[in-house]
């Protein structure tokens, strides 16, 4: 069918999303600060909903952030890029699913750059053989796993415990959306919604009961800048722009922030427990922060996970308070408790921000 | 025409990124760059265009030696809205690179900072696999981490099981131990396609760096060198 009019306008901000056979490669970042969500997304995939994704041993890296902080060259990185599309391949997959949005807008654009450049995707097949003897087939499909999330919110919402309302008022949540700048920024066309109109995580957001804000800074960076947080003298720049989005939403009384890139929550949790530290300035109520969760962590809540399986311990900024809010049943002292072990240390408090 | 610009105009970001700017001024507006440092992507645009269309050789060196080019977040916010299709961004990842290759990134306080990433990200890529890895983010590099993540280094094996994350073990799964075949390629792609050769070029010319300033310089990450490109910020 033709498309036309108002459907024609809106067809470049679809996108398809493969509903099955996903072949998943796992970020550098999410694994290191969020391993539970990486898990979480695996499980809801195969265990809630039935669906086959490949999780395997031989990938590494994309380079991303590497690349990115400009220490490795555009054809070291293509060449990696297409070393994990070679074990893709070879596993019988078409479907990429890479973990991380660093990775997601690099594998969007080097896709891009050999689709109108042959000649240049030719030079990475070479080197790729000569460096490791393999030969690759492009993905049928780039998605993001916050896209196959998005595109199966209903279905988690049918397997629901838990609804992103606030139990006492019966009001929804007020949610802080933020997609990260290399989802849809780069190549508007490969994110649900585009750069225009982002979905992927306010779409979740509202089908599980919540409420999305729609604050100034909103599109604005996490303030992660690569090198401007890599290297201490630079971290001026990222705590700074971090500030501006919490000035920018605090007004707003935000419940939670739910993120779609695996480094956008570590700056939106860190960064709150460092200004706590330089000014006093606490943006949640109560002394405690606002929670930066994964859009992993979030749909694992709204399923009712264990919050510690989830990872959730691993925020400096406490979850408890939004627990509460949700009327979410949890045993505190799990937290500590690891099969038939227990760890005896306990986290130092900081001194301004109230943690649990 | 000189080798340097030769090997800018060569580059298929910059072919693909720069076009003749309107001078509309959006990408400064949104650039997080520009409102912490004083940077200016659609200057440096500008600037680009002339040196490539001039062969202005001795321009270009003087941007490949200063702290300019490394003001950048990466971030490209500016290519979403750039009505002649420049990227600013894309072409800053072009310079710095050639930057590097070319040795000029030592002349410059914030291009000497390449070799603390070097040495990080760059190197546990090759060692692990990963550009991050946590237990090597430690509180005094990483003093933002907070205690939390402390208490996550202290218990990182349990911390990590509870999670179901498989912390430097063989099989499937977070932070698993990448099985030493798969480092072995990671190592002959780095040769084939000059990564290797652009660490080596960052070590060398940060060495030489070192003994004009008169700096301790060794291969680890306590030499007085690194320490330095690491904390220092004339621009307090």
């Amino acid at each position: 069918m033709e498309l036309t009019g108002k459907q024609k306008i809106w067809e470049k901000y679809q996108k398809e999303i493969p509903s099955d056979s996903y072949y998943y490669a796992r970020s550098c970042i999410r694994q290191n600060f969020w391993p539970g969500s990486e898990n979480t997304f695996i499980k809801i995939l195969r265990e809630e909903l039935g669906k086959d994704i490949k999780d395997e041993a031989h990938h590494t890296t994309c380079t991303g952030i590497a690349y990115h902080s400009d220490v490795v060259p555009l054809e070291t990185t293509m060449t990696v890029v297409a070393r994990q599309f070679s074990l893709m391949s070879e596993s019988g997959y078409e479907h990429f699913v890479p973990s991380c949005i660093t990775s997601f807008g690099l594998y969007t654009e080097i896709l891009e750059t050999w689709h109108e450049h042959p000649e240049i995707e030719q030079t990475i097949r070479n080197f790729l053989k000569e460096s490791t003897g393999r030969t690759f087939e492009k993905p049928k499909f780039l998605i993001h796993p916050s896209d196959v999330i998005y595109s199966l919110r209903y279905e988690i919402l049918k397997k629901a415990r838990y609804r992103l309302i606030n139990i006492e008022t019966g009001r929804p949540l007020q949610c802080v959306e933020h997609i990260g700048c290399h989802y849809a920024k780069m190549f508007p066309d490969a994110g649900v919604g585009g750069a225009e109109f982002p979905h992927v995580l306010a779409g979740m957001v509202e089908a599980w009961g919540g409420e999305v804000i729609d604050y100034p800074e909103r599109r604005s960076c996490c303030g992660f800048g690569f090198r401007q947080y890599l290297v201490q003298a630079n971290r001026g720049y990222s705590i700074a722009n971090t500030k501006r989005k919490f000035e920018s939403m605090e007004p707003y009384k935000p419940d939670l922030i739910v993120t779609n890139c695996p480094g956008c929550p570590y700056f939106l949790d860190r960064w709150q427990y460092v200004i706590s530290e330089m000014e006093g300035k606490i943006y949640g109520g109560d002394g405690y922060g606002i929670p930066a969760l994964t859009y992993e962590e979030l749909a694992g809540l709204v399923l009712g996970y264990n919050p510690w399986e989830l990872g959730l311990q691993m925020h400096q900024v406490s979850v408890e308070p939004l627990l509460r809010k949700m009327g979410f049943l949890y045993d505190p002292a799990d937290k500590y408790v690891v099969g038939n072990q227990i760890i005896q240390d306990r986290p130092d408090h900081p001194d301004v921000l109230k943690v649990l | 025409m000189s080798e340097l610009i030769e090997h800018l105009k060569n580059d298929i970001r910059i072919r693909e990124s720069l076009n003749a700017c309107i001078h509309c001024g959006t990408c400064t507006a949104i650039c997080p760059a520009a409102s912490f440092y004083d940077y200016d992507p659609r200057e440096l645009t500008a600037q680009v265009h002339e040196i490539i269309s001039r062969q202005d050789e001795d321009k270009l060196k003087e941007l490949l030696s200063g702290d300019y080019i490394w003001y950048c977040g990466e971030c490209m916010s500016c290519k979403t809205r750039c009505p002649k299709d420049n990227v600013p961004g894309v072409i800053i990842e072009a310079l710095r690179s050639l930057s590097q290759d070319s040795g000029l990134f030592a002349e410059s306080e914030k291009g000497r900072q390449q070799l603390m990433i070097k040495r990080s990200i760059g190197e546990w890529i090759l060692n692990y696999g990963y550009c991050v890895v946590g237990d090597h983010l430690n509180l005094d590099l990483f003093p933002e981490q907070g205690p939390n993540w402390q208490w996550v280094l202290d218990n990182i094996e349990l911390v990590f099981e509870k999670q179901g994350a498989h912390f430097m073990k063989e099989g499937s799964g977070a932070m698993r131990k990448v099985p030493q075949q798969d480092l072995d390629e990671l190592y002959e792609i780095f040769k084939v396609t000059g990564g290797l050769k652009r660490f080596e070029t960052i070590e060398k010319f940060s060495e030489t760096k070192a003994q004009q300033m008169g700096m301790e310089f060794d291969e680890t990450h306590d030499c007085e060198y690194f320490k330095h490109v690491y904390t220092h910020n004339s621009k307090k």
